[in-house]
């Protein structure tokens, strides 16, 4: 094993690369003065690019609308997955596994499918396309995900607590706010944190549903399709930056938490 | 249930039922059983919506079933969407047991950190990037004239071969990471005992790594095969002029015909198609759905 | 087909800690041979470097005359059964038993007799298709003791393999040990932190401690004279009392303590001067009624606790050093009760004085 560890060392540099390398490639076609998106050959360094997207106001509103999605998503997707992991937690049997199924389905189908099933239905109920439509189908799968996340932390959840509180003369309410909830919490937040990244990256159930508005990934879809320029590569570098300073003050927490501990 | 109401009381237990209920219904299975009764019904103008022409019928699915072409789009999806999938297990599998046996454990929240940052960056801009490095005037193909490896360049964009090439680079981490996380599990006593009982490293893999990874392989797999036939972004912005997509076709239904029956019996299919796959995994890796949805 | 395997010189170091400090020993073909010490003595790493996992910072290790280095744990003719057995989950009883000839390529039949066979040698001869699951604790152990004799290795290297049983069943399985290792003729290698285990079923035992090598001897060596404190303390329990000699009288030396001064036997390796301590098992320290006319020391029963076969009696002295005294349950000794005094005597020669430092197992584990 030892020889080839060096194999496995190099295939893990050259797979980093290979995963990272694209986005500074793109990154980088941000600064290229060349009306065509492209690191090669390079015409010399211009800022327009970014001045361009500035003032672009087709990219501000798609921008809003993204964040005004993605917000709304996790404001529902969040109490329902918890809710239904709750749920799913405390029945066993035929009930529970039927009930799973439905529940982790929208992880494995296809968002097409998800967008043209919420825009058809909801059509019939007499609600136009539009962003709320999106933030149904967005939902649909969402809410799994933070289910599962839930579901998974309550397994490590001693139920005797619960019992100890209300054996201690606490209301429900109180079981659920002082005991469960805080229990819970790490889950809940990880459920929406990756329901907003899920959301704002959503293309396919937001394309079918979206009805004439724009999100950030619809907008920079259409951008490629019509004339290309390098302010989709602007926008690009703003979004891997901004991803990057995340990941950044994940770790730098990470690291001072486990110096701490 | 009636535990429920013990813990939580009923207005608690309502509010759960309600929400779950309102997800469930509302947002699964409904929409999914009209999809399924609308790709049943004829495309009419509004006025003629619920008259006599409005029946039930299988025509929108023989307008598939009389299209080659359309089957054939159906068929290529499949099998290019197959390929991405064993391409990417096999990218994935020495890369999961690195990081899960081999990789000094101080290492593992760094790379995990540099790996999931194409996973935050949108898949249509991963897209793009590639849409740009694989370009007949872009950077991989002057990189490999300059490194004199290519005498001329190549049209990378041509057939699938961008399709794949992008589908690969998008969707190779939802198979890496529960391939990882099976590996992970296992007891790295039973990698020592089979290599104690002289078994060389492709054997250990064969008997013992790779049958308890089954379950990460199959949620990986399905993962990737899901992504990858419903994939839109994808195959239009690296698809070629002889490289078209299932989900392309919905879409001209959808958009370009405004004929939301016909569409919806092609969504049907494809949902079909994943919902197959699905099962002929959960059959050949025996697992169950909860193993695969974690 | 058993073969000898040994330690020369060996050391082990992770970055700057030596897990393995300089350890030398020569343990025969066909011996049943254990490593004895406290957790993190270094116990498992010799194990691990027998078995070829990692290699040895400096000395050589031989098996059957041949060194081993550079060789890998699959080209090595050695067995490890590992601590929590890593039976593989997936594969039936059988398939489990003959992996080690699967991989050498024998036919399926062949393999499946073999396996049998083995099944038979171990008394499990129903469980070929059963699942590892549906196994109990004793059984998976004994599918381990199969699987790793399959391979017909010239050695053995079990890790604590009896650490997860519950008493009685471990005390059996001892037994049973034993007697697969003397039917087999198998060197065996075996590492544990139970003196118990390790004084029952050894030929020799190795006591262990941070990474040296205490002392080598058969077991009632190792229990009746032990080389230094940390043997004495580790096997078995005494009464140690700290002290300087003071005289020579014949064989024996005179040892002053703050309790008075007693005649013991001396160590080896302990000169005057030297930082040593008087050390006593129990069921030599008798408990009378009136002083003796050798060593004898006035005490006061603190405790008596009824074991069974014998009676263990603690008892403290004028100074406050404490005493454990054991009597046989045969009708000879009267039990005495808290509050009684009594005198401690021994005889010198069942008194030795130890160098080093005393282990501290009252707090480990």
């Amino acid at each position: 094993m030892r020889k080839s560890n060096y194999a496995f060392h190099l295939y893990m540099v050259l797979f980093l690369l290979y995963m990272l390398l694209p986005l500074v490639v793109m990154g980088g076609a941000a600064f290229n003065d060349s009306r065509f998106p492209s690191i090669y050959p390079w015409q010399g360094w211009t800022m327009r690019w970014f001045i361009d997207l500035w003032n672009d106001g087709r990219m501000w509103t798609a921008f809003g609308n993204t964040i005004a999605v993605a917000l709304a998503v996790v404001a529902i997707s969040v109490p329902i997955g918890t809710a239904a992991a709750i749920l799913i937690n405390s029945i066993a049997g035929t009930t529970r596994t039927v009930l799973y199924s439905l529940m982790v389905a929208p992880i494995l189908t296809p968002g097409a499918v998800i967008g043209i099933s919420t825009l058809l239905f909801w059509n019939r109920l007499h609600v136009p396309a539009g962003l709320h439509l999106s933030v149904l189908g967005q939902v649909s799968y969402i809410a799994a995900f933070a289910m599962l996340l839930v579901l998974a932390r309550l397994q490590s959840f001693d139920r005797g607590l619960e019992e100890a509180a209300l054996d201690l003369g606490a209301s429900h309410a109180q079981v659920m706010r002082r005991i469960l909830l805080p229990h819970l919490y790490p889950a809940i937040g990880a459920g929406a944190a990756i329901g907003f990244f899920q959301s704002i990256e959503n293309f396919n159930v937001t394309l079918f549903t979206r009805g004439t508005y724009d999100t950030l990934t619809v907008y920079v879809f259409s951008k490629v399709r019509s004339g290309i320029t390098p302010t989709i590569n602007a926008l690009a570098l703003i979004l891997i930056t901004f991803t990057l300073l995340c990941a950044i003050a994940y770790e730098v927490r990470r690291r001072a938490v486990a110096r701490r501990g | 249930m009636s535990d429920l109401l013990n813990r939580y009381g009923a207005l608690l237990t309502t509010i759960f039922i309600l929400l779950t209920g309102f997800w469930l219904l509302m947002l699964i299975v409904l929409p999914n059983i009209y999809l399924f009764e609308t790709s049943f019904r004829p495309y009419l103008p509004v006025t003629e919506i619920g008259g006599p022409k409005d029946v039930f019928s299988f025509n929108n699915y023989f307008t598939f079933f009389n299209s080659p072409i359309h089957m054939n789009v159906f068929l290529w999806t499949m099998v290019y969407s197959s390929l991405v999938t064993v391409i990417c297990f096999l990218i994935a599998y020495p890369l999961a047991y690195y990081l899960s046996k081999v990789a000094p454990g101080h290492l593992l929240p760094t790379l995990f950190l540099l790996l999931f940052i194409p996973l935050w960056v949108s898949e249509v801009l991963r897209s793009f990037a590639w849409f740009i490095i694989l370009a007949l005037k872009g950077p991989l193909n002057a990189t490999l004239l300059g490194l004199g490896i290519l005498d001329e360049p190549i049209r990378w964009i041509s057939g699938f071969r961008g399709v794949v090439i992008g589908l690969v680079y998008t969707y190779v981490l939802f198979m890496l990471f529960p391939v990882f996380n099976a590996i992970q599990s296992l007891d790295t006593n039973q990698i020592e005992a089979a290599e104690d009982l002289g078994s060389p490293w492709w054997r250990t893999h064969l008997r013992v790594i790779l049958p308890h990874s089954k379950p990460g392989i199959a949620s990986g797999a399905v993962m990737v095969f899901m992504l990858s036939a419903g994939s839109i972004l994808v195959p239009t912005l690296l698809g070629s002029t002889t490289s078209r997509w299932f989900t392309e076709i919905i879409q001209q239904w959808m958009f370009e015909s405004q004929d939301w029956n016909t569409g919806s019996a092609y969504a049907f299919l494809l949902l079909i198609l994943c919902t197959v796959f699905v099962s002929v995994v959960m059959r050949v890796f025996r697992v169950k759905l909860s193993d695969i949805a974690k | 087909m058993s073969a000898g395997v040994e330690l020369d010189n060996v050391t082990m170091e992770f970055g700057s800690f030596r897990a393995v400090d300089n350890v030398a020993v020569n343990i025969q073909p066909g011996e049943f041979f254990s490593f004895l010490g406290p957790s993190g003595c270094g116990k498992t790493t010799i194990l691990r470097m027998v078995s070829g996992f990692i290699q040895p910072t400096k000395g050589i290790i031989r098996i059957g005359g041949k060194d081993m280095k550079g060789a890998r744990p699959n080209q090595r003719p050695t067995a490890l059964i590992f601590q929590n057995l890593a039976l593989f989950p997936l594969m039936p009883v059988w398939e489990n038993i003959a992996f080690g000839l699967e991989v050498r390529g024998v036919d399926k039949a062949t393999r499946r007799a073999k396996a049998e066979e083995l099944l038979r040698l171990v008394d499990l001869p129903d469980a070929a298709d059963k699942r590892v699951s549906q196994l109990s604790g004793g059984q998976k152990q004994r599918v381990a003791i199969a699987r790793a004799l399959a391979v017909e290795p010239s050695v053995m290297l079990l890790d604590e393999p009896l650490s997860a049983l519950d008493l009685k069943l471990r005390q059996h399985m001892r037994a049973e040990l034993r007697a697969i290792q003397k039917r087999t003729q198998v060197t065996f290698i075996y590492i544990t932190h139970d003196q118990g285990e390790a004084l029952a079923m050894s030929d020799r035992v190795g006591v262990m401690s941070h990474g040296k090598l205490q002392q080598v001897a058969v077991p009632q060596d190792i229990y009746n004279n032990p080389a230094n404190g940390f043997v004495a303390s580790f096997v078995g329990e005494n009464n140690i009392l700290p002290g300087e000699i003071t005289g020579e009288e014949g064989a024996l030396v005179t040892f002053t303590t703050a309790s008075g001064t007693f005649t013991a036997r001396k160590g080896p390796g302990v000169s005057k001067g030297a930082k040593v301590r008087l050390f006593l098992r129990p069921e030599h320290a008798k408990l009378s009624t009136s002083a003796g006319a050798g060593n004898s020391v006035a005490v006061e029963v603190t405790d008596v606790a009824f074991e069974g076969n014998f009676i263990s009696v603690h008892a403290v002295d004028a100074t406050g050093q404490a005493y454990i005294s054991e009597a046989r349950n045969d009708g000879s000794s009267v039990i005495p009760a808290r509050g009684d005094k009594l005198h401690i005597v021994f005889d010198g020669a069942n008194a030795v004085i130890l160098t080093g430092d005393i282990s501290a197992k009252d707090v480990d584990e």
